[in-house]
């Protein structure tokens, strides 16, 4: 046994107490796992897989059904997507690729504060601010021009679907645009340098040799932003509606997992109504976890495993 | 004072690959013995197995017997007690860089429970006149940073900073090759003023360096000792057709 | 006069250029489509929020419902509380995972920690919610400002222990050597060495993981629950600014609006602060810490 005086057991008991904090780690992800798969125990056996394919969320007769919820969350998370790549990739190829010097700064600080905004203060400003425009001035647009697709009827709320899909955008747009960033500035120069030797504009030279080598990457960004919108609670609870409804028109209000947990969990009276809460939370958490890990992986084949910086 | 190594049948892995084949040599107290050969033939290996550095790189080990004067380097002493009797100045300067310069000198003694204030001063005080920096850090010695010095002054804070714990040797190794040369000259006349109180084993690529200061020569070939006797002697009458190669430039 | 393949090769180039225009202008109208929220964000708060921010709301708590008056004191008390929890937990336990990786975790179980604290990053906040309820709360049996923390602490832990390892990796190994070399214990070269020189970009790593939970309100919900009085006990329900700002926000009654914005301005103010100073320190502290 080492003597106390003996600098080997301080040594040794230095990377006990790391590696303790490092296991806490483990313990934590485990911790999680553990409480919940236990605590929605009861909701799944007594609904089964059926649980996420019912259409009936019914606390008073103790009927769960979460199909409203993942339909919602779906919808609300590719409508996101929808908007938010095209804008996020847009950015990021602005300022990597076609800003000049001083810009860039400026422009990247900005997407950091956009990433840096909490979640209710963007909820706060949808309420008041983007609702308003959306029932008075979006919604008549589109159901006027783009009634024909059947995706907008039904009166203008402002409050639905289509607010929270747009709100959900603009807090994506940070994440996708800073990894592309990342990814896009770690193809070598030389690929860049190779494509306009040959003569190509501007944007040729972006598209061969950038993108395509980046493509692994972005792909990984657009996930990444995925994994965030459908995790995302506050904002979409604010304006949201919170109606277990579904129906093709984004003017409807509708529900999403995070926000059926973030409403009643607090109010669930009974054990079953809890479980069905915690159980929709276990679906989240599996499915988040898959998304993370598949985007991390695109993120790594480019950037070789330099790991991300920064980003909120 | 001085104290005098002996080496036993040193040998020397990084993982699989052996680096040094089996070691023997006297290295005598109060003198500069110098360490020569072409690269990678073990020399920086060799002169870090001697303060135990050696297993600091993941996979490596040691084997055989090493003594410090009395003190039996690889038997059951901790190797932190072993690196406390010896001081090491590396190839490239290395000092903190978020400390001051007194705080770098006074580092090996502070980090290992010595606070008196008092003596912590005469002893910075005395480690840097030692290392020939006194006169020229004296004024700023807790403003600025050990870091801000240019690379000759820094090195020497490296072997203020080494001679501040007392060592009995101090191993340097190429302590010059990141230098120019007048630097270089200063930290060779460093070396002949304190081989007086200490022993030095300096490992160097550059002959005319190790006749310059070392009384002791040994010459190294990919891991083995091939010679080691007085430095006028393997400068001029090698004994071995190898070390005569080396010191008149047919290879390395 | 040009001849055919002359013209031929006059409108490609046209319709190249023209491309590349079109894009170049597409990828600007982005930019300013996406400032355009951001800026229309800060300037309503300002607007909205200054008008009621006064020193009555600053130091006082909810009036009930219909009184007009009142602030968020207590709120903003209790979201310093709470942080103070989340702190406590979430840096010693981010910093010393941060520290095995650098220093000891090049290895398997180094890997899997790393994987881990990744994993436990992506999760979504309203399950750590869940899970801090089911912890801390259910075993308490009642909602606290300890089960907030807990929530909030979690999420601290998988930022500060990526940023902590990656500034530890960029202290030279020759720093470390230097130290070994003058008998230095291990333990203590780490610790009064490495993660000395490393401190800055270590402080960065909390600050940027601090203001990430500063805003959070999902995993407050059910466990620190919200509180209308002064509460500084952590074992009781306590109120907290981004908790306070939703409750107002989703009321029916205009006063609670206007006292929404004055809190949603001070959340975004503290948060503002702290991501400017961690970008200076970036640009200033890092790299005087590992020249």
């Amino acid at each position: 046994m080492l003597k106390a005086k003996d600098p080997r057991f301080w040594d040794g008991l230095f990377h006990l107490a790391m590696l303790a904090c490092a296991l806490c780690v483990l313990a934590l992800v485990g911790i999680i796992v553990f409480e919940l798969t236990k605590r929605s125990q009861l909701s799944w056996k007594a609904f089964g897989w059926k649980f996420f394919f019912g259409n009936d969320w019914d606390p008073v007769n103790e009927q769960f059904g979460a199909w409203p919820f993942v339909y919602g969350t779906i919808v609300s998370s590719l409508l996101a997507l929808f908007l938010a790549v095209p804008l996020g990739l847009g950015v990021a190829m602005f300022i990597t690729e076609m800003c000049p010097r001083r810009l860039k700064e400026i422009l990247a600080f900005a997407t950091e504060l956009l990433a840096a905004i909490p979640s209710v203060i963007y909820g706060l400003w949808a309420i008041f601010v983007l609702v308003p425009l959306v029932r008075v001035y979006l919604e008549p647009w589109l159901a006027r021009y783009f009634g024909w697709t059947r995706l907008f009827e039904g009166p203008p709320y402002g409050i639905g679907m289509l607010a929270a899909g747009m709100i959900l955008a603009i807090m994506v747009v940070p994440i996708i645009s800073s990894i592309t960033r990342e990814v896009m500035t770690a193809v070598p120069q030389q690929q860049r340098e190779a494509v306009l030797a040959l003569g190509a504009t501007r944007w040729e030279m972006i598209r061969i040799g950038v993108l395509r080598n980046a493509r692994a990457g972005i792909f990984g960004a657009v996930i990444l932003g995925l994994g965030r919108a459908l995790g995302e609670t506050m904002a979409v609870t604010m304006v949201i509606g919170n109606r277990p409804e579904i129906s093709r028109s984004l003017f409807s209000p509708g529900y999403t997992m995070a926000s059926v947990i973030a409403n009643e969990f607090s109010e669930a009276a009974t054990d079953t109504y809890l479980s069905a809460l915690v159980e929709i939370g276990l679906a989240l958490f599996l499915v988040t976890i898959i998304v993370n890990i598949l985007a991390q992986i695109l993120v790594w084949s480019v950037t070789r495993g330099m790991p991300a910086r920064g980003h909120a | 004072m001085g104290v005098g190594i002996k080496v036993d049948h040193l040998n020397a892995w990084f993982g699989k690959v052996q680096a040094l084949h089996d070691i023997s040599m006297e290295i005598a107290a109060n003198h500069a013995t110098a360490i020569i050969g072409p690269s990678g033939c073990g020399k920086s290996t060799f002169v870090r197995c001697l303060n135990r550095m050696h297993e600091t790189v993941p996979d490596a080990r040691a084997s055989g017997k090493v003594r410090i004067g009395d003190l039996d380097i690889y038997n059951g002493t901790a190797a932190v007690t072993v690196r406390r009797r010896i001081g090491m100045v590396f190839q490239k300067p290395n000092p903190f860089p978020t400390m001051s310069i007194y705080d770098n000198v006074a580092a090996g003694l502070k980090l290992n429970g010595f606070h008196d204030r008092k003596r912590l001063n005469e002893i910075v005080e005395r480690s840097l006149k030692l290392s020939a920096l006194w006169d020229e850090v004296k004024d700023t010695l807790r403003k600025k940073s050990g870091a801000s010095l240019s690379g000759g002054q820094q090195q020497r804070l490296c072997i203020a900073r080494a001679l501040a714990v007392e060592p009995e040797v101090l191993l340097m190794d190429e302590p010059c090759s990141a230098l120019d040369p007048i630097s270089t000259g200063k930290i060779e006349e460093l070396i002949f003023e304190l081989k007086e109180n200490f022993t030095i084993v300096i490992v160097t690529h550059n002959m005319q360096q190790a006749s310059r200061v070392a009384e002791f020569t040994g010459f190294f070939l990919l891991g083995k000792l091939i010679e080691f006797d007085r430095t006028e002697k393997i400068f001029t009458t090698p004994s071995d057709k190898r070390t005569e190669d080396y010191i008149t430039g047919r290879f390395g | 006069m040009p001849n055919s393949s002359e013209s031929a090769a006059i409108r490609v180039s046209l319709w190249r250029r023209g491309m590349n225009h079109l894009v170049t202008m597409a990828a600007a109208a982005a930019v300013l489509l996406v400032l355009l929220p951001l800026g229309a964000i800060f300037a309503y708060l300002v607007y909205k929020g200054v008008g009621a921010l006064n020193w009555s709301f600053l130091t006082q708590t909810p009036k009930p419902v219909g009184e007009p008056g009142g602030g968020m004191a207590n709120a903003i008390a209790g979201s310093a509380l709470i942080l103070l929890i989340a702190s406590a937990m979430g840096v010693p336990i981010g910093i010393g995972a941060g520290v095995y990786l650098a220093e000891y975790g090049r290895n398997r179980m180094g890997d899997l920690i790393r994987f881990t604290a990744d994993v436990l990053n992506g999760v979504p906040s309203i399950v750590v919610g869940i899970v801090a309820y089911g912890v801390v709360v259910l075993a308490q049996g009642h909602f606290s400002a300890l089960a907030g923390g807990f929530a909030l602490g979690m999420m601290m832990i998988p930022t500060i222990t990526r940023a902590t390892e990656e500034m530890l990796l960029l202290v030279p190994q020759a720093i470390r050597e230097a130290a070994y070399g003058l008998g230095i214990a291990r333990w203590r070269t780490t610790l009064s060495i490495t993660l000395r020189t490393a401190t800055s970009g270590v402080i960065t790593g909390v600050m940027l993981a601090f203001a990430r939970v500063a805003g959070e309100t999902a995993p407050l919900l059910f466990t620190a629950f919200g509180n209308q009085y002064w509460n500084w006990k952590i074992n009781q329900p306590t109120a907290a600014l981004s908790l306070q700002i939703f409750t107002y926000a989703i009321s029916p009654f205009d006063e609670w609006h206007r006292q929404a914005w004055a809190g949603a301005l001070i959340l975004i103010l503290l948060i503002v602060i702290a991501v400017s100073a961690l970008r200076i320190a970036a640009s200033r502290g890092m790299l005087k810490g590992t020249s």
